[in-house]
């Protein structure tokens, strides 16, 4: 007799359906991770995601849950619409780094300095992908986009926004933590944390972020492989990974964020 | 129950609330700064949502996210908030969902100030966001309309599942009249099929205004522009003041019609047939009415708190049927009953002496 055992299969708070990520692109890892906590917590009948404008977009086509899409940078304000209204429900976005750390930083931080009881999954891949590959607040100094061709300068465009570092100061915030997609070990541990985030919110414990280190092969001009050493090698010494804001509740079961 | 002495931005809100708002959410500016003030006590006493957002911009954003999860929601503003707001009209308009916003208007442009105005017809009206849509608008010329107007507002979204402003002005949203609130309506306990409320037992829901591919957005460009010519096959609103036997008449809304009216009084009083139209909904735009109207009267006034911009859907509507003049004040001043007068003594003067130049008048 042979016996089978299913050890790996589609979480099934993804849809059946083919993402249009690149080739390397880390966003579907993080899909995964995020339906993976779905389905671990069981919570897939009343959760409601709010995408948001970037490469993810179409995440609404991805995840097998209630889902809108909300303009730039303003999922957190939607977010914040839906959860007031229906509290019982887990409500979360899911927003690139132009979305949330440009165009939307004051709804983004408004809703954790109201201490507002939603889950922001934060894609930091250092560029605007969707559009094309242009600098983002938290493109890397010297970093060449195609809208910093000669390499993002401080003293024109400033300096790399530390989103998880920044939330972590503001006493609404639960739990506020980076982690990067860059290879296994690291994936569990991001895993760990989204679990951790969205445990916060079911526990009404307030706001929770991950940040995740994600790769964009395409802008970045790299082979996948070589998008991973670059996070690890150029984002992660400038994005350190740890946990910035735990919850008191949660601190028993933190990582202290992994290297 | 009976006639209270209310102040318009107070009846606004307190009418909301007895139409079955669950959420409110909105951001300070006046003129219509009570109406807010009134929500953030009411609505927590009543254990309903109230939430001062940091900016315009997520206060729409916020109503968005009420509106897809299913709940009767509204915000308030005033003309510069309007104008930020747009982006969101915009996309409660591409995913057909039902929202209610009361703007009392200000003068403009810029920062303008804070009297009252009608400058934002042609923002609400026809550019209440990019691409083709235009919400249902509602002028109310007194307290207790804003109170009807807005009840009636809730009830239109929520049938169209569209975008409806209730556009009052600085006057209305300041002015104290005795009317009388409707009854509070039952506490509405489902929420619609086609909200989010989590996936339980049925399909996903997903509302987006992302249609990629030029067919699937034209259809649904193709359902808004049935949506709204059934709107203007059902929803024109209108009223008409001592239109009998008349051979000009004053076209205004909101407080330029109260004024209007006054005139048309003293007008007739001295023996000119004067009536006034009076558009209800500014949009859907009383056009049938009033080319019927250009068929039997000589001449059309129209009076705005603005510099004309109503003018050119009545000048559109009424082609070369009848004259039609414009007279109006900007910066938040409201014309005056003799202003009007003094303008259509000159229109008569016109037609007996040629030579006569109307002053203020533009043609
Ligand atoms: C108001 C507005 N401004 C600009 C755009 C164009 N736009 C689309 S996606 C995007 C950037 C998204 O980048 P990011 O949030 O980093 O997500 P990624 O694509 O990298 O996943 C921009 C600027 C838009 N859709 N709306
Ligand atoms: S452009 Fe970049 S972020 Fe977008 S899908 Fe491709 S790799 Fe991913």
């Amino acid at each position: 007799m042979i016996s089978e055992k299913v050890v790996y299969e589609r979480p099934v708070a993804l849809s059946v359906n083919r993402t249009h990520y690149c080739p390397g692109c880390t966003h579907g890892t993080a899909h995964r991770l995020v339906a993976e906590t779905i389905d671990e917590l069981n919570i897939r009948e009343r959760t409601i995601l709010v995408a948001s404008v970037g490469c993810s977009v179409f995440a609404y086509d991805y995840f097998d849950v209630d889902a809108c899409e909300a303009p730039h940078g303003r999922a957190p304000a939607m977010a914040t619409g839906i959860k007031r209204v229906s509290p019982d429900n887990i409500v979360f976005t899911y927003q690139g780094d132009g979305d949330l750390a440009s165009i939307g930083i004051g709804e983004a931080i408004h809703a954790a300095s109201r201490g507002e009881n939603i889950t922001i999954i934060f894609i930091n891949n250092a560029v605007y992908g969707m559009t094309g590959g242009q600098m983002a607040p938290t493109s890397l100094i010297g970093q060449k986009t195609t809208s910093s061709p000669l390499g993002r300068d401080p003293k024109l465009s400033g300096t790399p926004l530390h989103i998880a570092e920044l939330m972590a100061g503001l006493p609404g915030v639960a739990y506020s933590v980076r982690r990067s997609l860059h290879d296994a070990r690291h994936v569990i541990q991001a895993k760990k944390a989204i679990r951790l985030a969205f445990e916060a919110q079911m526990q009404h414990l307030g706001f929770s972020l991950v940040e995740l280190l994600s790769t964009c092969p395409t802008n970045w001009g790299v082979a996948p492989g070589e998008a991973c050493d670059w996070v690890r090698e150029e984002m992660i010494p400038v994005y350190p990974l740890g946990d910035f804001k735990v919850a008191e509740p949660l601190r028993a079961r933190s990582q202290r964020g992994g290297q | 129950m009976s006639k209270q002495l209310l102040k318009g931005n107070v009846a606004l809100a307190e009418a909301a609330i007895r139409a079955g708002c669950e959420a409110y959410f909105g951001y300070p500016i006046t003129p219509q700064t009570e109406l807010l003030e009134h929500m953030a006590r009411r609505m927590i006493e009543l254990n309903r949502v109230f939430l001062q957002a940091e900016s315009e911009v997520a206060a729409i954003n916020m109503v968005y996210g009420a509106a897809v999860a299913g709940t009767k929601v509204m915000t308030s503003s005033s003309s510069p908030g309007i104008s930020l707001m747009q982006e969101g009209f915009s996309y409660i308009a591409g995913s057909n969902v039902p929202v209610v916003v009361i703007d009392v208007m200000r003068g403009g442009p810029g920062l303008g100030n804070i009297q009252p105005s009608q400058s934002d017809y042609n923002q609400i009206t026809k550019s209440a966001g990019h691409g083709d849509f235009h919400p249902i608008v509602l002028a109310p010329a007194t307290v207790q309309e804003a109170i009807d107007l807005t009840v009636l507002a809730f009830d239109l979204a929520e049938t169209y599942r569209t975008l409806v402003i209730v556009a009052a002005d600085g006057a209305i949203g300041q002015m104290m009249e005795p009317a009388e609130l409707p009854p509070m309506r039952p506490k509405r306990e489902k929420r619609p099929f086609w909200a989010l409320t989590g996936a339980a037992g049925r399909p996903k829901n997903v509302i987006t205004s992302l249609y990629l591919g030029a067919d699937n957005l034209e259809a649904l460009n193709n359902q808004i522009q049935d949506k709204l010519a059934l709107i203007q096959g059902h929803e024109v609103r209108y009223d008409c003041y001592r239109m009998e036997d008349a051979d000009s008449v004053l076209v205004a809304f909101g407080t330029a019609a109260r004024v209007a009216q006054t005139a048309v009084d003293h007008l007739r009083q001295e023996g000119f047939p004067v009536g006034l139209l009076r558009p209800i909904t500014l949009w859907p735009f009383p056009e049938r009415p009033l080319r019927e109207l250009a068929q039997q009267v000589d001449t059309l006034l129209v009076v705005e708190m603005n510099a004309g911009q109503m003018f050119h859907d009545v000048k559109e509507v009424v082609g070369d049927q009848a004259e039609v003049y414009f007279t109006g004040r900007t910066g938040g001043a409201i014309p005056t009953p003799d202003e009007i007068e003094r303008v259509v003594h000159g229109l008569y003067n016109y037609y007996l002496d040629p030579d006569y130049s109307p002053v203020g008048v533009l043609a």
